[in-house]
């Protein structure tokens, strides 16, 4: 682990969002409880897409990405094994510091159980799609806000189960099929991603 | 082994060069020579398969090296003109790893014996910044000491070497020639093997 600044990064970013709200929106305890789980989700969404754009663009600078494309392993395990890694770095300890950050916003125990759930299953889905934004603008000048605008899109249906299922959890609906449909999102992206960014990749690289 | 039929290579809106044919057996180095922005750079990356032609075919053993995919990948070398190693790694990292990529593990004594013989004798447990970039280069060429593949494609290979390097590095070359393999390169540089086949191919005459 000898990018440990990159983990603090995306870590301080979450934090940081999160602890603004209860000073930007008083802090009436109620209040925080009824927001939060849309907070946790988009600064939880908006840390993993500003950690992006580093998926890529120090292999593509340093040479070892084109090294990749010729690699005699298939390009798209590689991607994944790459997109693993920028989850370990940048997703799981969302995952792990937002029980922290629930209690924080006034969250019960019920509620952050299923806020951990969701992430866990969310975040790896957010890295995914994420991966394929990152490899059509690689090298592109202006290439960030490109990326926003590519990933943000499809970003949302798992902002909406994602926050959705605590919600549902809070207001005693039950999170089953918010966490299910969650599940699928993560299978399909496992899918298609991988794949998907590779040729991004291939594209970028001409 | 290696053919290219009819290719074509379109930039932007310029085409760079047209019906371009050539072909490489065992045994054989072609020397790509052309002026800056003649496309040296861009057929390299055309046979490795990085760039798609706009028209013409690239085949190796007489396949087609889109349908060849990893296979193709497995048997070929390229070093371009980014140093394609990682700056955190350290020399000895970084040329295992360029090993696993290309499909097979090196013992970490014949690794370091490369990196021996490519003049960075004491420096292999450095963290790839620390190093010149004439060292890092070093690095990136220790690959091709320890690689198996036969088809070395390399792109301006001599930069930043001095002129020790540089003989030891035509030494290489000419070694895997005679022991079969071929070579792909590009080069402002003058040179000439003692052994081993020698052509050359201008690009944009």
């Amino acid at each position: 682990m000898r990018r440990r600044a990159e983990v603090l990064t995306v870590l301080f970013f979450f934090v940081i969002v999160v602890s603004l709200f209860p000073l930007g929106v008083g802090p009436e305890i109620q209040t925080l409880r009824l927001i939060a789980p849309g907070v946790l989700w988009v600064a939880a969404l908006l840390a993993s897409m500003l950690s992006l754009d580093r998926l890529f663009s120090a292999d593509y600078t340093d040479g070892t990405l084109e090294q990749m494309l010729l690699a005699a392993q298939p390009l798209s395990v590689l991607v994944l094994s790459k997109i693993l890694s920028h989850w370990l770095v940048s997703g799981l300890p969302l995952v792990l510091i937002s029980p922290v950050l629930g209690m924080q916003l006034g969250m019960d125990l019920d509620g952050i159980g299923v806020l951990v759930l969701s992430l866990a299953l969310g975040t790896p889905v957010l890295s995914l799609i994420g991966a394929v934004g990152a490899g059509l603008t690689l090298g592109v000048r202006g290439g960030g806000v490109l990326l926003s605008l590519l990933v943000l899109p499809l970003y949302i249906p798992v902002l909406i189960f994602g926050a959705g299922a605590v919600e549902a959890t809070v207001s005693g609906l039950g999170a089953q099929g918010h966490l299910s449909l969650l599940a699928a999102f993560l299978i399909l992206a496992l899918m298609l991603a991988p794949w998907g960014a590779a040729t991004a990749l291939k594209i970028s690289l001409d | 082994m290696l053919e290219a039929a009819d290719l074509q290579c379109v930039r932007g809106d310029r085409m760079l060069f047209d019906r371009v044919v050539f072909s490489v057996h065992p045994g054989e180095l072609l020397h790509i020579r052309g002026a800056n922005g003649s496309g040296k750079t861009t057929l390299l990356r055309m046979v490795c398969g990085l760039v798609q032609p706009a028209a013409g075919e690239i085949r190796w053993r007489g396949q087609n090296i889109g349908k060849l995919g990893d296979e193709y990948h497995r048997e070929l070398l390229y070093l371009g003109h980014l140093p394609g190693i990682k700056a955190e790694l350290t020399a000895l990292e970084n040329l295992q790893f360029a090993c696993a990529v290309g499909g097979r593990s090196v013992e970490t004594q014949f690794a370091v014996d490369a990196l021996r013989k490519m003049g960075l004798k004491g420096r292999e447990d450095l963290p790839s910044k620390v190093l010149s970039q004439g060292q890092q280069r070093r690095v990136a060429l220790a690959r091709l000491l320890v690689s198996k593949a036969p088809l070395w494609v390399l792109d301006e290979p001599f930069t930043a070497l001095d002129v020790k390097a540089v003989a030891m590095l035509q030494d290489v070359l000419a070694e895997h020639i005679v022991a079969g393999g071929a070579v792909l390169l590009t080069t402002h540089q003058e040179f000439t093997l003692n052994s081993g086949v020698q052509r050359v191919l201008q690009l944009g005459g």
